[in-house]
């Protein structure tokens, strides 16, 4: 396929012997989004840490463009500046505001001008609505509104690929819709995302490409109405079915 | 008793206080506060290091090395003080030139202290939220970074906190370093209260102690608090 911007082969991952991903293989084009799902526990936090070089790997190779994300290597953390990840925990630094949290690596990291960077670290807080709160600390902001902050200051250093781990998992239900909303911008936008999610809704209306993982093996993979409506495997049926209720009266 | 407080013995205490305590106030303070500075000097990049440099820090060091490191620090730590000044008598005349007196005592409060501020140094770095620190290993921050622009700044609250303890220790030790050629407080209570059996002086030279650690602690407190940016309101 023309323009992988991600590859990964024969990728195994484990810890302490503990097989967690095993001949792992998935390519990611330029501007594609592809929603990971997957029971508890089958690898997914695991699958995006590798690609962020925060795990090392016991075998296979993990590509963006041609570069091999090794996260022994000496020049991971360029390679890191190009993967952007957002976490479940918001994990935004509590000392430091808005803005400062979002500036920090795009001047520190990146060397970039401080002006330029401020400027668009508004500019971006104004897209995602929280221009009013560039001055407040973390403590100060709603759950929804600290992941919002944790998305733009990922985007604020340009990367070529956003991981986005359970982002809504810690959130109230009223604060998910603003943290998705934002999501659905970035995919109209032509970001190439990765999604770990529990939000099936979401998971159809974002992704170009769905992929079941179980016990650290792609089960199932395919586009989104394919998969959510006619899913063929029976551990994908069975996985579905533990988010539709029965109508009991 | 009685003649603790004689028209003779507040005369003389007082004109002790008047003469010898405005000095011993001052040396005790500026002792206190070089020791700690170099303590802190010494003992703040050796706490990164124990933090960062473990077998899952951001930047694993040799085990042999961080071996070392610890078993000096615990070493250090166990010879009780007293001991300590005497053992590095050699080291103080290197650096001093002479064993005695107000400056060279900083020597062995700095060595006593600096294993101490380390520990210290530690458990403030571990207090940190492992997330947030990931979440820079994430951008590509180096570890150099992270330490100076995440770990540290983000635990400025615990270790004012911690700092001041130490303060306050090392001041409890400039008393005792008054036994041995240090000057101070300690030695005005030591010379004239257990050699010359004037308790009263000895009494008022505890009591500014006391009131000197409430000091360092009330100072302390309110900057570690105003640093927090976690609280709810200032
Ligand atoms: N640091 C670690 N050390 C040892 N085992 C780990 C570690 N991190 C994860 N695991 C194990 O790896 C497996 C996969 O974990 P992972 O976090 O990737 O799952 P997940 O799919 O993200 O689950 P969830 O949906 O609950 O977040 C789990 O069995 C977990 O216990
Ligand atoms: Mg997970």
């Amino acid at each position: 396929m023309a323009n992988t911007l991600l590859k990964i082969e024969h990728l195994t991952k484990s810890y302490d012997g503990n097989v967690i991903l095993k001949d792992f293989n998935l390519s990611v084009r330029k501007g594609e989004v592809i929603v990971i799902i997957g029971p508890s526990g089958c690898g997914k936090s695991t699958l995006l840490r590798c690609i962020n070089g925060l795990e090392p790997i016991q075998s296979g190779v993990i590509k963006l463009d041609d570069e091999i994300i090794d996260s022994k290597s000496k020049t991971i953390t360029k390679l890191r500046q190009r993967v952007g990840m957002v976490f479940q925990s918001y994990d935004l630094f509590p000392h430091k505001t808005v803005l400062q949290n979002i500036i920090l690596a795009p001047t520190l990291v990146q060397k970039r001008d401080k002006k330029e960077a401020v400027a668009e670290a508004e500019q971006l807080l104004d897209k995602v609505g929280l221009s009013d709160k560039k001055d407040s600390y973390p403590r100060q902001l709603s759950g929804g509104q600290k992941q919002r902050v944790a998305i733009v200051r990922a985007l604020c250093m340009h990367p070529e690929v956003m991981l986005f781990d359970e982002v809504t998992a810690a959130l109230d239900p009223e604060m998910v819709r603003e943290v998705l909303d934002t999501m659905l911008e970035l995919a109209r936008q032509g970001s190439t995302m990765l999604i770990v999610t529990h939000e099936m809704e979401f998971a159809k209306a974002v992704s170009d490409r769905v992929i079941f993982l179980d016990n650290g093996e792609i089960v199932e993979e395919g586009a989104p109405h394919t998969f959510f409506n006619h899913p063929k495997t029976e551990r994908a049926q069975k996985f579905l079915h533990t988010f539709e209720f029965e109508h009991i009266k | 008793m009685g003649d603790l407080f004689s028209q003779e013995v507040l005369q003389e205490t007082w004109d002790i206080v008047i003469n010898d305590m405005p000095l011993a106030l001052w040396e005790t303070f500026y002792v206190t506060v070089l020791a700690t500075l170099f303590a802190v000097i010494i003992g703040l990049p050796l706490g990164v290091l124990l933090v960062v440099g473990e077998k899952d820090g951001i930047l694993p060091l040799p085990k042999p090395f961080m071996g070392f490191l610890n078993v000096l620090i615990n070493v250090l730590r166990s010879v009780p003080f007293l001991i300590l000044m005497i053992l590095v008598f050699p080291l103080t005349r290197l650096i001093v030139g002479t064993i005695v007196g107000t400056t060279a005592s900083i020597v062995p409060l700095v060595i006593a202290a600096f294993p101490f501020v380390a520990r210290l140094v530690e458990s403030s770095l571990r207090e940190i939220n492992p997330n947030i620190i990931e979440a820079a290993q994430s951008m590509g921050a180096s570890p150099f970074r992270i330490i100076t622009k995440v770990m540290i700044p983000e635990s400025v609250p615990s270790l004012i906190s911690n700092v001041t303890i130490a303060v306050t220790t090392v001041l409890g030790y400039t008393a005792m370093s008054g036994i041995i050629g240090g000057g101070g407080l300690g030695k005005i209570a030591i010379n004239y209260g257990y050699y010359r059996y004037k308790y009263l002086v000895m009494l008022i030279a505890v009591v500014i102690l006391v009131l000197l650690v409430q000091l360092f602690q009330s100072v302390g407190t309110r900057l570690a608090k105003s640093t927090d940016k976690r609280l709810k309101s200032k």
